[in-house]
């Protein structure tokens, strides 16, 4: 048997499963950004002039704004006039029927195991699908509209259904929020709007599956759920990218509004490239996701499995403004090879009486590194505010890092606020113990994690935390053993 | 089924086994003894294919096969269980969870179908009953928080989960009281049968009145100083292994 660290080299040194490239004709827009290449995407959408003067207004202030430098990050500063803003896959015509998509890109989809009528079929999930910056197909809808829930994507709601887009749209992320939020504003190109009228509980999972295709193209989604009083929704949102040379710049904006006693249960699986053995390569994520309890004992639960991407700067909020709301956060983060991930929550406790549960497994393997940067901030008037945070890491490994970075700004002497932290290592002791029971190493490293990670996968709902845990054990393949 | 030659292993440079020489027939239950540090812990690591071990010297043969060849997994898929001394805790693994994996892994490797879930717990309930082990313990994380007796009693439901050619119970009894040694006793003798072999390594002579070995070798300084029947067990119950020192020297 080879000693552990050579082990852990052979797992480090497997290679992206997804990595494939679909060639699908693009209409796009010539590189670069400025005021033109906004009004090109909004005319592109047919958006209405109010939508765009938001955008331009976004932008110019973006103009004004500077990179974000203070995350446990390092990455060669990204060139913003090199990036095509806009790119669609084209197509004749509205699809009446999945039957209609364009072959190449239901091939695609086969490749990536979510074929749209398998899934409609087996598992009554509704799916979103957005390739490159359009949705393709919107399955579901009819049904869902029966109960008077939309779901649909953020460029049709912002023609079919202004007026919510207007009230909502900006107003958990404002424009201005921080530098990768205000550029999204200014250019996101599609993402999803999802409804939820009061009283109605969505009867399905609904999900979207997120994929960068076009070369060179900067992904900007935008997604806004709004779960009316009484309501309550969970939405998948789950992503993988084709390998490729050039870093790819991602910048999403994820906003949502929980009213009185609803509840949103948000769920991502994350498994973007994240760049060759070299670090070469891969995606560069920085998303703004952020939810407001507005109501009273109104509830969000953000959970998170992140695989992917070279850099990751990701931190899904809650604003617990209602009181007695709920904010949790489950989060599994693991990097191999060069990956950079710091990642978070922030849980902002303005109503009386809310309560938060923080989450947090990171996972490191090769050279790469983990971080996890938290936020509990209790304000003045939120009397009896609780707060437990969970942050365990676990190394595979002797050469990445793992880094905690927990903030706790407490205005309030009735709250309660409790933070534990462990670092682990995944031990020669216990990989032999599994190889001594007929299981190889691989297999090993892949139960050990996933053991690690169960309290954070138990959270998603079933058939994707399959899924996740196939991730898991496809990430760090070849990585410990 | 297993023979040891002149086998000699060390670790970090040091030298612990001297030249062991074994031959263990099916259904037979070997007991080796010995003080602390003879090597008695060294011989099962060597054995199961732990990688800290360094072997010098020897051969040892299972099967028909040159043991000391293959991987730790392949070993076990071959049939050879080691219950640990010391077994691990997986936090968030389950031992059903684990079994199930071993278990599948194990058919795997010897060309088998792997088993469903219906199979799977239809095997895992008589096991159960067998070794008289708790539902319970093995729906918590895999030895997290076990009492000593527990993870022992643990070890043996693998052991019989696994249906081992040679089982190797590497001081089953340490940290046992005289009624955990029992059941864990118990457990073994259940599983055992006239195709399998067992291979006990005990400090102390009070497991071999639950185990009933047909041999017995006193190991010391890193070789095989004394082999009998079960006789010699109680013999060294009542000299203790103070003896082996006179006659080393002696010698």
């Amino acid at each position: 048997m080879n000693d552990g660290l050579s082990t852990i080299e052979q797992q480090i040194t497997s290679d992206y499963k997804y990595g494939f490239t679909s060639n699908l004709e693009a209409d796009q827009a010539p590189k670069g950004l400025n005021e033109d290449i906004i009004r090109f995407i909004s005319g592109r959408k047919k958006e209405p002039e109010w939508m765009l003067e938001w955008r331009l207004k976004a932008y110019r202030n973006w103009l004004k704004m500077e990179v974000p430098d203070w995350a446990n990050i390092k990455y060669p500063a990204v060139d913003f006039q090199d990036i095509i803003y806009y790119s669609a896959p084209k197509q004749s015509k509205k699809l009446n029927s999945l039957d209609e998509i364009d072959p190449e890109l239901r091939r695609t989809f086969e490749k990536l195991g979510i074929s749209l009528d398998e899934q409609k079929r087996l598992s009554g999930v509704a799916v979103d699908a957005v390739i490159d910056s359009v949705s393709v197909a919107t399955t579901f809808r009819e049904q869902l509209g029966e109960l008077g829930i939309i779901f649909c994507s953020i460029s049709e709601a912002i023609q079919e259904h202004p007026e919510l887009i207007k009230k909502y749209i900006g107003s958990v992320v404002p424009m201005t929020d921080n530098f990768y939020a205000a550029l999204n504003s200014a250019v996101f190109t599609d993402g999803s709007f999802c409804y939820i009228p009061k009283g109605v509980r969505c009867p399905m999972e609904l999900s979207t599956y997120f994929r960068i295709n076009a070369e060179n193209t900067g992904q900007f989604e935008r997604t806004l759920i709004v779960a009316e009083e009484g309501s309550y929704v969970s939405y998948l949102e789950g992503c993988t990218a084709p390998m490729r040379d050039e870093n790819q710049l991602h910048a999403a904006v994820v906003e949502l509004v929980a009213m009185d006693h609803a509840e949103i249960k948000y769920s991502t699986v994350q498994n973007w490239y994240p760049g060759d053995k070299e670090g070469k390569g891969g995606i560069y994520n920085f998303v703004t996701k952020r939810g407001i309890c507005a109501g009273v004992h109104s509830k969000i639960s953000w959970t998170q499995v992140e695989t992917g991407s070279a850099v990751t700067w990701k931190y899904p909020s809650c604003i617990l403004k209602g009181d007695h709301s709920i904010g949790e956060f489950y989060s599994v983060a693991v990097t191999n090879h060069h990956q950079q991930a710091d990642t978070g929550t922030k849980m902002i406790h303005l109503g009386k009486n809310t309560r938060s549960r923080i989450v947090s497994k990171g996972i490191s393997a090769g050279v790469s590194h983990n971080s996890y940067r938290g936020l509990v901030s209790v304000a003045k008037n939120a009397s009896n505010a609780r707060n437990f945070s969970q942050c365990d890491s676990l190394l595979l490994g002797d050469r990445c890092g793992a880094h905690t970075f927990p903030y706790i700004e407490v205005k309030n002497n009735t709250a309660q606020v409790e933070h534990e932290a462990t670092t682990s290592k995944i031990g020669e002791d216990q990989i032999f113990y599994c190889n001594q029971r007929g299981i190889d190493t691989e297999t090993a490293v892949a139960l050990i994690v996933n053991g690690f990670a169960k309290e954070v996968m138990n959270q998603l709902p079933m058939e994707f935390a399959v899924e996740a845990q196939k991730l898991l054990a496809i990430t760090l393949e070849g990585s410990v053993g | 089924m297993l023979q040891i030659k002149d086998l000699q292993a060390g670790i970090e440079g040091k030298e612990i086994l001297k030249g062991i020489n074994l031959t263990i027939q099916p259904g037979e239950v070997h007991a080796i003894m010995g003080p602390n540090g003879s090597g008695k812990s060294t011989l099962a690591s060597v054995l199961a294919g732990r990688s800290d071990y360094e072997v010098t010297g020897g051969s040892v043969e299972f099967l028909g096969k040159d043991l000391l060849d293959l991987s730790p997994e392949a070993r076990a898929g071959e049939g050879l269980f080691l219950a640990f001394q010391y077994p691990v805790e997986i936090p968030g693994l389950s031992t059903i969870n684990f079994m199930k994996t071993a278990v599948n892994e194990v058919r795997k490797y010897r060309g088998q179908e792997a088993l469903d879930a219906a199979e799977f717990l239809k095997l895992m309930k008589e096991k159960m009953n067998l070794v008289n082990i708790d539902k319970n313990l093995l729906t918590r994380s895999l030895n997290e928080g076990f009492s000593g007796g527990e993870k022992k009693r643990n070890e043996v439901f693998q052991m019989a989960m696994l249906e081992p050619r040679l089982a190797i119970l590497d001081e089953t009894d340490s940290g046992l009281d005289i009624d955990a040694i029992r059941i864990a006793a118990a457990g073994v003798n259940a599983v055992r049968s006239k195709e399998n072999a067992t291979l006990v390594i005990t400090h102390y002579q009070r497991l071999l009145d639950y185990i009933v070995p047909d041999f017995v070798h006193v190991l010391y300084n890193g070789r095989i100083v004394k082999s009998g029947g079960k006789e010699l067990a109680l013999e060294l119950e009542e000299t203790g292994y103070s003896f082996l020192k006179n006659e080393m020297n002696i010698a």
